[in-house]
């Protein structure tokens, strides 16, 4: 504690390794471009020059091994379900998923009579953040993104023994 | 035997290397197989395209679809006449006003309704501004596909202004549920008219502007000119319609052929591929049609907006039917030219509150059928201009 | 010159040496085709000089009371007149004579058709399902179709129309 205090300025920063860690993976999240419907056009465009998604950190990877973040946009049909459990698998640690859309979060308009509707990416692979709305504002999705943030905040790297 | 002791005629083309390659037996090694799967970043959506390939060339290729498939046909036998128009919304998600005025007229035309001038005059407007929406976005991907950033940014700026304009109208940007049957779900807000007018001479440096960026960009010109040629006679056999017809040099368009909602009226030209910088029915005329397309939707809607602002306001919803309990009974096949092609809804009535059959014909389906054709001879970067160049929508091929 | 539908049923039925009818009460002309003879039909339609029906717009398939129905949608430039010609088919394994090899365009329609209502074609290259699973068992758009609890583990089945929910587990994070 006397060695530092006082000598060394605003030169030194002292924090923990959890806030290092938690901060550099909030702020530069690479999702995988994963856009199935109608919810990647909104997606498209969130990335685009008004709503830039770039500011943020955030880069679009066409490759599950080198993303941290799936955005699962649009609706998910049994025939891509296996796809998508793959593809989750393929990702490295750590990984997050968002659900964009009603489609995504519980099937959406079609939840009654699709039968080929997945109702809800989150009977597949687990979920941390959902947009709700057919299809989200780009500011919605921005602001899935800051959830995200946060919620990467209160994680620890600790292993529980 | 090696490639040196070969005469390699002047100008092979790689349609013509194949043969040239086939000739020669030692140099035949094993095909692969390769899955093109259904997440990628260029294939426009959920589609699953396996090639087969010696080394860089395509022998084979054959779409696998239905990743998308939402049961489209048997939700809305379970939906009331008027809830199905949010469903026809998200076929072709980049134009939902076209689809949604696909369906509304073939119903009206099965119920024999009929609607104010304005209201089709406004559903007129509103179809357009959705055409160039949706030529935006095949346009600017299509850019992107190739390797070109900047036009899509240019290109997704103009067209946020045209979904504000929407946003505004009906409170939706993407997908509106704006046209119903009977009229519309909105009457136009007051100053409406005059943004949009303002829009027009905003838009209108950006078409030249465009092509000086990418149309005539010599990179791009080489990778399209010649590829994915589709002529005519194929299109027609395979059916396929809208602007990937017309790039073959057919000069085939609903509105002009089969006028619905007032378009006799209008005065439009039908731009047509003329084999610019390589073969007719290249991708890079199907590229070109799309963006003149949009020169011409800008003059049909400064028409729309003339009448417009001469009529006199009168209730959208006037024509709407008190109940749709107890409707004709018929069939219909009813088709427009939606922005990928000719939209058709064949639709069975047995007099109930809910469609008894409802098919829909989407453009992308026929479209998309006929890249197994056209593939053999390819090489892989190609068949990525040539999906680009086709515009297909998943969500309307899979429904 | 110009054809009305009694002209092209009369000529198709000359040509056919079989009578063909026209369904009752219907605003769009709609000729009734027996199975056998619909290749035949659609030969002569597509490459008839006066007909010249080169487009295929459409293959819808029906469930109706007495069996299964397709109703395929001709267009022709020269007449600009649309066309459609109605197929039956009953039993249980209900069968069409597929016309691939005249309209290329039917290749795809088909498929859907068979995947959607069980109706195979007989001569189709590449007979399989095109929209749900390759290993979906049923037939979706058939009145009286059930969809099934899981598929490969995964529930399709949560909500059920006009009911209650069935529990599934969602994958906890």
């Amino acid at each position: 504690m006397g060695i530092i205090e006082g000598r060394y300025g605003p030169n030194v920063v002292i924090t923990s390794v959890d806030k290092v860690f938690n901060w550099s993976r909030s702020r530069s999240l690479w999702p995988i471009t994963f856009g199935l419907a109608c919810c990647a056009i909104e997606m498209m465009a969130t990335s685009a020059s008004r709503f830039d998604l770039d500011r943020l950190g955030i880069f679009f990877r066409p490759t599950p091994r080198q993303s941290d973040v799936m955005l699962v946009s649009g609706t998910v049909t049994v025939k891509m379900a296996e796809r998508i459990k793959r593809l989750y698998e393929q990702m490295a640690e750590p990984k997050w998923v968002i659900s964009m859309g009603s489609c995504a979060n519980s099937g959406g308009p079609y939840w009654e009579y699709g039968y080929h509707v997945v109702k809800g990416v989150d009977l597949i692979i687990p979920v941390d953040v959902y947009i709700p709305g057919c299809p989200p504002r780009p500011e919605a999705l921005i602001d899935a993104f800051l959830q995200l943030r946060e919620k990467i905040e209160r994680e620890t790297i600790a292993k529980k023994v | 035997m090696s490639i040196k002791d070969i005469d390699l005629p002047v100008g092979l083309t790689p349609e013509k290397w194949y043969e040239a390659v086939d000739a020669i037996e030692s140099v035949h090694g094993e095909k692969m197989v390769l899955q093109m799967g259904p997440q990628h970043p260029a294939t426009h959506g959920v589609l699953r395209l396996e090639l087969e390939t010696d080394g860089e060339l395509i022998v084979k290729a054959t779409p696998h679809i239905g990743y998308l498939h939402r049961c489209f046909e048997k939700v809305c036998e379970n939906m009331t006449w008027p809830q199905v128009v949010p469903y026809t919304d998200r076929l072709d998600y980049c134009a939902s006003m076209n689809n949604n005025f696909g369906y509304v007229l073939g119903a009206e035309k099965l119920f024999n309704i009929e609607v104010s001038e304005r209201v089709q005059t406004i559903r007129v407007l509103v179809a357009e501004m959705n055409r160039v929406a949706s030529h935006l976005v095949a346009v600017g991907t299509y850019g992107l596909d190739i390797g070109a950033w900047t036009p899509f940014l240019f290109l997704f700026q103009a067209r946020e202004h045209l979904l504000d304009l929407f946003d505004e109208l009906c409170g939706g940007r993407l997908l509106y549920n704006y046209i119903w049957i009977g009229g519309l779900s909105h009457d136009l807000p007051d100053g409406w008219l005059k943004k949009v007018r303002e829009f027009i001479p905003y838009f209108a440096p950006k078409i030249p502007e465009l092509n000086s960026l990418l149309s005539y960009n010599k990179i791009f010109i080489e990778r399209l000119a010649n590829v994915g040629v589709i002529p005519a006679d194929l299109a027609i056999r395979y059916g396929v319609t809208g602007p990937n017809l017309r790039g073959a040099g057919v000069a085939w368009d609903l509105r002009k052929a089969e006028p619905y909602s007032g378009y006799e009226t209008y005065e439009f030209d039908i731009p047509v591929g003329k084999g610019e910088v390589g073969t007719v029915g290249d991708c890079f005329d199907r590229y070109m049609v799309r963006v003149n397309e949009m020169v011409q939707s800008i003059r049909i809607i400064e028409q729309a907006l003339d009448r417009l602002e001469k009529m006199e306001k009168d209730d959208v919803q006037a024509a709407i039917p008190k109940t749709f309990a107890k409707v004709p009974v018929g069939e219909l096949y009813f088709r427009t030219e939606a922005t990928k092609g000719e939209l058709g809804f064949y639709m069975i009535s047995d007099g109930k509150q809910k469609p008894y059959r409802l098919k829909c014909r989407a453009p992308s389906f026929c479209s998309l059928s006929v890249m197994k054709e056209v593939s053999p001879g390819l090489l892989i970067a190609d068949m990525v201009a040539l999906i680009g160049s086709l515009d297909v929508v998943l969500g309307e091929v899979d429904r | 010159m110009t054809f009305t539908i009694e002209d092209i049923t009369a000529r198709l039925s000359a040509h056919l040496e079989c009578a063909l009818s026209l369904e009752p009460n219907s605003p769009v002309p709609l000729i009734i085709v027996p199975p056998e003879q619909l290749r035949a039909a659609a030969n002569r339609l597509r490459y008839d000089h006066d007909l010249w029906f080169e487009h295929l717009n459409c293959i819808t398939g029906v469930e109706r009371a007495g069996g299964y129905e397709i109703v395929i949608t001709l267009f022709s430039t020269k007449l600009s007149m649309m066309l459609n010609i109605k197929v039956k088919a009953t039993g249980e394994e209900p069968t069409i004579p597929s016309i691939t090899d005249i309209f290329p365009a039917a290749d795809w329609h088909e498929r859907e058709v068979f995947d959607m209502f069980g109706i195979r074609f007989d001569g189709h290259y590449d007979h399989r399902r095109i929209l749900c699973a390759d290993d979906w068992e049923g037939y979706p758009l058939r009145k009286n179709y059930q969809p099934p609890l899981f598929f490969h583990d995964i529930p399709v089945t949560v909500n059920v129309p006009g009911g209650h929910q069935i529990p599934v587990t969602r994958v906890p994070k």
